[in-house]
């Protein structure tokens, strides 16, 4: 049976690249999991995969047991001070390249029997939420998913048994300039005809603030994901400024033999080992997510979606 | 020629215009078999049409870019203005993003809609010498949402390139939606035999980006598609109340520059995060004529003077340079 196990699936959507949906799936995982839910990420973004890179596993492999692939283990569960930790795990194709710059060139037929392997030979085990990261657009992926999802999966909460996982619903992410709502416009018109619930809207990027004077500078303009919300009749779930620091905590690995000599001098050098140090001292991600001020707005955005989601139903 | 399936293609289908098609393992019990292994093999008869419509253009180039998001669609707009700017230049951009279109917002013509004559549908025509073509163009509302699977959007893309009547034009500028799928096949295939002059490559600094942008230029290596030149965009944003340069993005493995290096492909430049770019592309103007002295303005000129020159172009034709003076 596929998906056995996963109680809640939540899609994370956008019609335009780059808004920042995989790291918003990121950051909600690791919000979920902070809050003791175990959570899984699908990433079925099969021509440009990012979520390897983002938890920073990029040489690990996927495996094969009697259930299925098991999917990449970013932290597990644990109960540490106290304060009950869910297990994060992630599958995306990134992980069965052979080299981190090979393209993968398909069409859509190819595409659309990847993502159906992707949900049904994974073998997830108990998992309270499964948030699939997708691609850009309403194309092939998306068909393929809506199609494959609503069949094994109810939408409706009164009919969710036990066993089977619920489609909760997606949350959709832009950036507050005109070019990038007019395409996610045309994603909640997707969500409406495949009858997906939308969870709410995400506006990312949102704002610049100076790190040397505090001026805090609209790069992509501001408000327009409200705006957008509103008219479409989605909940707005809040906005993001741009997080340097989270920015820094997943891509400040290093992963590349750092072989020529570094243009701009010797300071970003003293980061890169003070990286490494943070990372030879074995803080796990969410440990160090914590630090990041951008946190305290996931842990809000992952508390709405639990209300939204779970609220009434007992489990 | 794409024959008119009665079901979706099957998993591991060869593709119904492949050699394969109706033969493969795939084949068996799909109901579009008999349709696909009768569909006539061989060159797509479509390309020699294809090749004609556009002998009248002399510069093809394609932007592509692995990640979404990253300025595909700006840096084309950008292209296409400066491209006009020399009124003797004729400028085609056409956008093949059929899910997420984004040029004719760019262009300030988002609720024009194509005209149909006998010589072929005209483009949208956004100054004197510069036309647009997008799939947004033919939605009768600005919100729908085209949720089309990969042969429907390979079939517009050929329509785009057959029946589009663009004339003569100087340059054809080709806006890719991002990734490494149908969309950049097909143009690839279909423009092969009119000859394309290559491709500009647009990444952000940060590895995240580079990662996809590695895989585009693989994908172009392979499809014996020539790159012009990589263009860093996003690269630093100057506050403009203290002057301070700070990397929003940053560029931990060194960035479009490094990468362009290692790949031994040339660097074309790096231009800044102007909100005000941004902002011009809100309102479909021209971000290049409207702050001609900002620092972005004066990069994405010398990348423009460097695509000309590489496409063939004496430099000063293309963009006379204003920064040297």
């Amino acid at each position: 049976m596929p998906l056995d196990g996963v109680k809640n699936i939540v899609l994370v959507l956008s019609g335009k690249g780059g808004v920042g949906k995989s790291s918003v799936t990121l950051q909600l995982a690791l919000a979920l999991t902070l809050q003791g839910k175990s959570v899984g990420i699908l990433d079925i973004d099969l021509t440009g995969p990012s979520i390897p890179r983002l938890v920073g596993l990029e040489d690990a492999k996927i495996t094969q047991a009697p259930g299925g692939w098991v999917p990449v283990t970013v932290h597990p569960a644990s109960t540490n001070d106290g304060a009950q930790r869910g297990s994060l795990r992630c599958m995306s194709l990134g992980f069965l390249l052979r080299d981190r710059g090979d393209a993968v060139i398909w069409r859509g037929p190819k595409k659309t029997a990847m993502i159906r392997q992707f949900l049904s030979d994974v073998y997830w085990g108990e998992t309270d939420y499964l948030l699939v990261d997708t691609p850009p657009g309403t194309s092939d992926e998306h068909i393929a998913l809506a199609e494959q999802l609503l069949r094994p999966a109810t939408t409706n909460p009164a009919a969710g048994s036990s066993t089977m996982p619920r489609l909760a619903g997606a949350v959709l992410v832009t950036t507050p300039q005109a070019v990038a709502t007019s395409d996610v416009r045309k994603e909640v018109n997707f969500c409406v005809k495949t009858q997906i619930p939308m969870l709410g809207v995400i506006e990312n990027m949102s704002g610049y603030t100076c790190p040397c004077c505090g001026e805090v500078t609209n790069l992509f303009s501001s408000g327009g994901g409200q705006v957008m919300a509103q008219e479409t009749g989605v909940k707005f779930l809040g906005a993001v400024p741009v997080d340097i620091q989270f920015g820094e905590l997943v891509e400040g690995k290093v992963v590349d033999e750092s072989d020529d000599e570094s243009e701009d001098g010797a300071q970003p050098e003293q980061k890169r080992e003070q990286k490494q140090d943070e990372v030879v001292d074995e803080r796990p991600l969410v440990e160090r997510y914590k630090d990041c001020w951008s946190y305290s707005r996931f842990e809000g955005f992952a508390d709405t979606l639990l209300s939204e989601i779970e609220g009434g139903v007992a489990y | 020629m794409s024959p008119s399936l009665v079901a979706p293609e099957p998993e591991h289908c060869p593709g119904p215009e492949s050699e394969q098609a109706g033969q493969g393992d795939a084949c068996a019990g799909c109901p579009n078999q008999q349709i696909c292994a009768s569909t006539p093999k061989g060159p797509d008869p479509d390309i020699p049409i294809i090749r004609e419509r556009l002998s009248q253009v002399r510069h093809k180039i394609l932007v592509l870019s692995g990640k979404g998001g990253v300025g595909k669609s700006t840096f084309s707009s950008l292209l296409a203005h400066a491209f006009s700017a020399n009124p003797d230049s004729m400028v085609g951009l056409m956008d093949t993003d059929i899910t997420g279109p984004s040029i004719p917002k760019l262009m300030g013509v988002e609720s024009e809609t194509i005209h149909v004559s006998n010589a072929g549908w005209s483009p949208v025509w956004v100054t004197d010498n510069l036309g647009a073509m997008s799939v947004q163009f033919m939605l009768p509302n600005r919100d729908d949402a085209v949720i089309w699977r990969g042969p429907k959007k390979n079939g517009l893309i050929k329509q785009f390139l057959k029946d589009v009547d663009w004339g003569e034009l100087d340059y054809l500028i080709i806006d890719t939606p991002p990734g490494t799928s149908d969309e950049h096949l097909s143009v690839n295939s279909l423009l092969k035999d009119s000859g394309v002059d290559g491709a500009v490559v647009v990444t952000t600094p940060q590895e995240v980006s580079l990662l996809d942008v590695r895989k585009e230029i693989d994908f172009c290596r392979k499809a014996g598609i020539r790159v012009l030149g990589l263009v860093e965009n996003m690269s630093g944003f100057v506050c403009k109340n203290c002057n301070t340069e700070s990397q929003i993005f940053r560029a931990t493995t060194g960035g479009g520059k490094r990468l362009a290096k290692k790949m031994g492909i040339p660097f074309l430049g790096a231009v800044p995060l102007d909100p005000r770019i941004g902002m011009a592309c809100d309102y479909g103007e021209s971000f290049v004529d409207g702050f001609p002295d900002s620092p972005a303005a004066k990069a994405i000129k010398q990348v423009v003077r460097a695509v000309g020159q590489l496409v063939g172009e004496d430099p000063d034709t293309v963009l006379p340079d204003d920064t040297a003076e």
